[in-house]
């Protein structure tokens, strides 16, 4: 049912002079959960941004594709969810406004059954009106699932997603990633084997240089 | 190898003038205008630096090809060395003709506004370790500096009136460069300019290759 | 649409966090400060006193207004926002922003300005109202595209001035030259060339922000 297409055309991504990964020929065409692997510094979180749209590889390209349409590279942010150790929220607002705001910058409108829902999930309902700043770490890393989640991508982007959590918050996160991926693309960049094990398939970034 | 040569076969003619005999000096600035071997190709060298640095700059942006960045910052550094050089041999020309080393003439204005952004360019280098960042914004920043340059262009002649040659209020018809010059002398002002442009040329294709192959040597360290 | 949203974003957090609006107002107390204590019993003169209000304008201006930028790479938002919006509706966001605060600290300034220098007179209103408000633009545009710059640099409360210094140059002399005409009076219709010229500076440096604002945006 879902018609979202990921494609990697030859991607390579050099810092500076330095070779990070090379000739990178993904397709992401079924829907499911797939793994991105390799040590740190191999360069996971600069493929997924890349994935993203928010990092340009040096050369090659990436193709999004929704009902058969190539998506304008500056769309891709409205059409994928993405978490990561290096993204942070609005502290000086609470959970609610980041959602509101979020929201409204996104121009969607407020669907509240879908938020309430999403609250309970990540068991942040009774504390939405606090601001982020008074948050444990773990509960940062739920809002983030939130803040992902929100606009209900076609293609969810997960970088370390069980950092912060405890093992409940883990097996959550597990159950949630696998009733997401029955209907969407699920991409997990990770060390982590139990992270790993959810993937039907996986690559290695230290296959590519 | 040539380029060096040609360069410093000319270097002693530009050094000496005083050993062309038939000299003739132009009315109202007498010796101080040998200075103007030095300070128009000096003066020229700047712009040209400027104007190759934001090229370059921009194929960077296009391209994303490092190399381009190497050639753009050798430009840059040599435009600065050359700025300088203008800037201060026209302060002394200017001393001894119009009585001050600095008067805010419109084009001694630009050459400041050019020396400052310059300066902006070197601090904003300094001041981004990643490479390609580095070499982006600085892109950037060279190119929004270069669309301001028209502006002074427009700007200066209604803030100051002009002393320099060419002004738009020139009313003492002041040395104009093309039309008083002596053949003798005008053969040296364009060996002059001539040369300094050789040797500008070569010393960048020195600058940026050494720079490209220092960085392409690094890279296996780090 | 989405662009006056993030402008709402960034006002509301403004006024909880209040990053750049202490800055700003103490900076116009200490630059006018400075100027009356320089000045002491002398007498300025009229065309002075119009040159040296653009430059509290300036010092003032380069005292908050790169925080747009900053304080989203300092509280590490940047990418947050990345993820929410277009760059060019970023851009748009923080140039209302800007606008807003540069408006509003000229204001302050203006008002303050005449009341402690009696030099300070204009006699051709309109044409001064004008001036005011394209070179606020101008000043808004030119300072949010270098703040975007050396957000992403290091040392950055140095840096600001450093880079604006260059582009906000010929803006400021244009405005000062414009002031001292407004001072002595002339009819709006004479000054005309002047105030295209300073509406020309806005519609360049507004297009060319637009243009590379991608390249700094991204990584």
């Amino acid at each position: 049912m879902n018609r979202y297409e990921l494609k990697l055309d030859s991607l390579t991504k050099y810092f500076g002079r330095r070779l990070v990964f090379r000739d990178l020929n993904i397709e992401y065409c079924q829907c499911g959960i797939y793994g991105i692997s390799g040590p740190n510094g191999s360069g996971k979180s600069t493929l997924l941004k890349i994935i993203a749209g928010i990092s340009t590889p040096s050369k090659g390209k990436i193709i999004h594709t929704a009902e058969g349409k190539e998506i304008d590279t500056a769309e891709i942010h409205e059409r994928i969810g993405f978490v990561s150790p290096y993204l942070v929220l609005y502290e000086e607002f609470s959970c609610r406004e980041n959602i509101e705001i979020m929201g409204k910058i996104r121009g969607i409108e407020p669907d509240e059954p879908h938020i309430t829902r999403l609250l309970e999930t990540f068991g942040l309902a009774d504390r939405q009106n606090d601001r982020l700043k008074f948050y444990s770490s773990g509960m940062k890393q739920r809002m983030k699932f939130i803040f992902a989640l929100l606009h209900k991508p076609a293609l969810l982007i997960l970088d370390e997603p069980t950092e912060n959590l405890d093992n409940e918050g883990k097996n959550k996160i597990y159950e949630l990633i696998k009733n997401y991926s029955a209907s969407n693309i699920v991409l997990i960049a990770s060390n982590e084997d139990s992270d790993l094990q959810l993937c039907t398939s996986s690559i290695n970034l230290l296959e590519h240089k | 190898m040539s380029y060096v040569i040609i360069a410093g076969i000319s270097f002693p003619i530009v050094e000496k003038p005083e050993a062309w005999y038939h000299f003739p000096l132009i009315p109202g600035l007498g010796e101080n205008a040998k200075i103007i071997f030095f300070h128009v190709p000096t003066a020229w060298i700047t712009v040209l630096a400027f104007l190759m640095s934001t090229i370059f700059s921009i194929k960077y942006l296009r391209k994303k090809d490092l190399d381009d960045d190497g050639k753009s910052q050798t430009a840059l550094e040599l435009g600065m060395v050359f700025c300088i050089l203008a800037t201060v041999t026209g302060a002394v020309w200017a001393k001894f003709t119009w009585g001050e080393y600095w008067s805010w003439d419109p084009r001694q204005t630009s050459i400041f506004a050019l020396l400052l952004i310059y300066g902006a360019l070197f601090a904003l280098r300094s001041a981004v370790e990643n490479e390609e960042k580095r070499a982006t914004l600085s892109a950037v920043y060279s190119i929004i500096a270069f669309v301001t340059v028209p502006f002074f262009v427009f700007i200066m002649p209604r803030i100051m009136k002009g002393l320099h040659p060419g002004s738009a209020d020139d009313t003492n018809a002041g040395p104009v460069v093309n039309f008083k010059m002596n053949s003798n002398m005008y053969l040296v002002f364009v060996l002059s300019v001539v040369a300094f442009t050789i040797l500008y040329f070569w010393m960048w294709r020195v600058g940026s290759r050494s720079l490209n192959i220092k960085e392409k040597l690094l890279k296996n360290y780090r | 649409m989405k662009a006056y949203h993030l402008f709402r974003k960034d006002l509301f957090s403004e006024i909880r966090n209040r990053y750049a609006i202490n800055s700003l107002a103490m900076f116009i107390i200490v630059t006018i400060s400075v100027i009356l204590f320089s000045v002491g019993e002398e007498t300025i003169s009229d065309y002075l006193s119009g040159g040296l209000y653009w430059v509290v304008v300036f010092f003032t201006g380069m005292s908050g207004l790169a925080r747009v930028f900053v304080s989203e790479e300092e509280r590490g938002t940047t990418l947050t926002l990345q993820l929410i919006a277009r760059p060019e509706t970023v851009l748009s966001g923080k140039l209302i922003f800007n606008l807003v605060l540069t408006l509003a600290m000229n204001i302050v300034i203006t008002f303050l300005y005449s009341a402690l220098f009696p030099a300070f007179v204009i006699k051709s209103l309109m044409l001064f109202f004008i001036t005011f408000i394209l070179g606020t633009l101008g000043i808004a545009i030119s300072s949010t595209i270098i703040a975007a710059i050396i957000s992403k640099a290091g040392s950055k409360g140095t840096l600001y001035p450093v880079l604006s210094f260059p582009i906000l140059l010929p803006l400021i002399l244009i405005l000062i030259n414009l002031t001292k005409i407004s001072m002595d009076g002339t009819p709006f219709g004479e000054a005309i060339m002047d105030v295209l010229f300073l509406a020309s500076y806005d519609v360049v440096m507004l297009s060319v922000s637009y243009l590379l604002f991608d390249f700094i945006w991204k990584d």
